[in-house]
């Protein structure tokens, strides 16, 4: 089975544009991606659109205002994770020798506030059971009684993440803040306060990939064909019933803790897939739609013991300058998010460390990456890059 | 006259129940009602009422209006653990988190959400810290 190599990356930067549309977003970052890959129409036989707000024909609506169609256009939609799962389609249909090269790419703009999703019933909304960031604050709770974690360590992720972020231009919060401010902000649902939560925004990323074993087009970027980047799994999974407070938010569950998480069904076998395992990362990306997401999302990779996510943060490990940076982009608390966007802006950021091209956020001789979405489904997405 | 914020959740009586099922096939337990398990697709789960008492397994409050909801703000939200081997997210009674325990005993309640345009009360299930507890 043939490889796959990321052969281009672009972005539109993640906030608020007034007066930009969906399809603008998705039109500058696929043409910087393609730009980067050193191609143009006939450059690609797939596309694949990661939204999930945007609508009908989404990707078409992108790709018609550059005259690239006529093959084929698909809208990929798995909530948080739609970026990931069109990566997946992408890749697989790459390595089972249906393209040789494809176009992923997401946009997205959010509706502002708390995200109001089709996916609830009426009757939810109406009893206060469709209260996103309730099922957050649960959540959180009860990682604080089970793995010790405390508001002082949620505070301190925001401000690792918005410190990483100041570096990061495509980033909504460019601006470090600290313990104080986070804690001082209203609180939303204990434990979390609002700092201690994302910003649902707007922004869209892109990506090219390739077969592995064909020559790069020299018209590509100096940058793109520097370091040939692999993408070595893309992994996309549903939850298994029981868990209540899964992102697939039952109204009950089973009263035992022994099912496994979607985001750990789908890391557990990109690992697989990619033949390594999580001492092996040198930089991760991470869900952190609130700053408990991002702790127990590094539980549910494997990057620490069960309940251990408190201990690896105390560490300093997941810092910066650490052993294994986690969003060193800023994450989703830095950066906002724009569900059809998200995974792929991750995946963006992944290529560009491996390229060492971040600057002050660079994770140094970084060779070995993991990107990770996880939200309503449930779906999680799992992405490993190696270089 | 009250009318249930959905039919067929709940039962307004004394004691109130939620309206559940129970797989005939691998015994898990559902809430809502399903026409088939939700964990191994048997058809036909036996209509079972829940316990109306259990234990408080996680909670919060939420302290701004979320979209499409009517109700008073703040208000309790929690996860209540039921004799049946359960998990039910539902509201809480109590909407001063810092007031409530882990582990501390829950009844359930049929109260009022918001009023209809009627003038009558749109009622939902909660859950409630036992009196005695």
């Amino acid at each position: 089975m043939t490889g796959v190599v990321i052969t281009g990356v672009g972005m539109h930067p993640f906030g608020r544009f007034e007066g930009v549309s969906t399809t603008d977003m998705g039109v500058a970052a696929v043409r910087a991606a393609l730009r980067e890959a050193g191609i143009g129409k006939d450059g690609f036989q797939a596309a694949f659109c990661g939204t999930a707000y945007g609508g009908v024909a989404t990707g078409h609506k992108v790709l018609s205002r550059l005259g690239m169609t006529g093959m084929p256009i698909l809208d990929v939609e798995a909530g948080c994770a739609s970026g990931g799962a069109a990566l997946m389609l992408a890749a697989a249909a790459i390595r089972a020798g249906q393209y040789d090269t494809a176009l992923v790419f997401g946009t997205e703009k959010m509706p502002k506030g708390i995200i109001r999703s089709s996916f609830f019933e009426p009757w939810q909304e109406e009893a206060g059971l469709a209260a996103t960031p309730a099922f957050f604050g649960l959540r959180a709770q009860r990682l604080c009684l089970t793995s010790g974690v405390t508001k002082d360590h949620l505070a301190r992720v925001v401000v690792k993440n918005r410190r990483h972020g100041v570096a990061n231009p495509d980033a909504m919060y460019q601006k470090e803040t600290t313990v104080e401010e986070v804690l001082g902000s209203r609180v939303v649902c204990e434990p979390l306060h609002l700092f201690m939560l994302c910003s649902p925004n707007e922004g869209a990323a892109a990506l090219v990939l390739r077969r592995a074993d064909l020559p790069a087009p020299s018209t590509a970027t100096a940058s793109a064909l520097s370091t040939p980047v692999t993408l070595a799994a893309a992994v996309l999974r549903s939850h298994i019933p029981g868990p209540v407070l899964s992102e697939s938010t039952p109204l009950a569950g089973l009263a035992s803790d022994a099912v496994p998480a979607p985001s750990t069904l789908a890391s557990t076998a990109a690992y697989e897939e990619a033949g390594l395992g999580p001492a092996d990362l040198d930089v991760v990306e991470c869900q952190d739609t609130d700053a408990a997401r991002e702790l127990l999302s590094c539980e549910e990779l494997g990057l620490c013991e069960p309940g251990g996510s408190a201990a690896l943060l105390d560490s300093g490990a997941t810092a910066l300058g650490g052993r294994l940076p986690v969003n060193p982009s800023g994450g989703l608390l830095s950066k906002g998010e724009p569900l059809g966007a998200s995974a792929l802006g991750q995946v963006v950021e992944l290529v560009r460390q491996l390229r060492s091209e971040c600057g002050p956020r660079q994770v140094e001789g970084a060779r070995t990456a993991l990107s990770h979405t996880v939200g309503r489904g449930a779906n999680a997405g799992v992405v490993i890059l190696t270089r | 006259m009250s009318g249930m914020v959905r039919d067929g959740l709940f039962r307004d009586g004394d004691p109130p129940a939620l309206l559940g099922s129970r797989c005939g096939a691998c015994g898990s337990v559902h809430f809502p009602r399903a026409d088939a398990c939700t964990y191994c697709a048997a058809d036909d789960p036996a209509p079972i009422d829940l316990s109306p008492s259990g234990t408080l397994w996680a909670w919060t409050a939420v302290t701004a209006p979320p979209p499409g909801y009517k109700g008073e703000v703040p208000f309790g939200i929690g996860v209540v653990e039921l004799p049946e081997g359960v998990r039910v997210i539902t509201r809480v009674t109590e909407s001063d988190p810092a007031s409530l325990r882990e582990g501390q005993a829950m009844e359930l309640r049929v109260v009022p959400l918001h009023p209809n345009d009627d003038g009558t009360d749109v009622v939902t299930y909660a859950f409630a810290p036992t009196a005695s507890s």
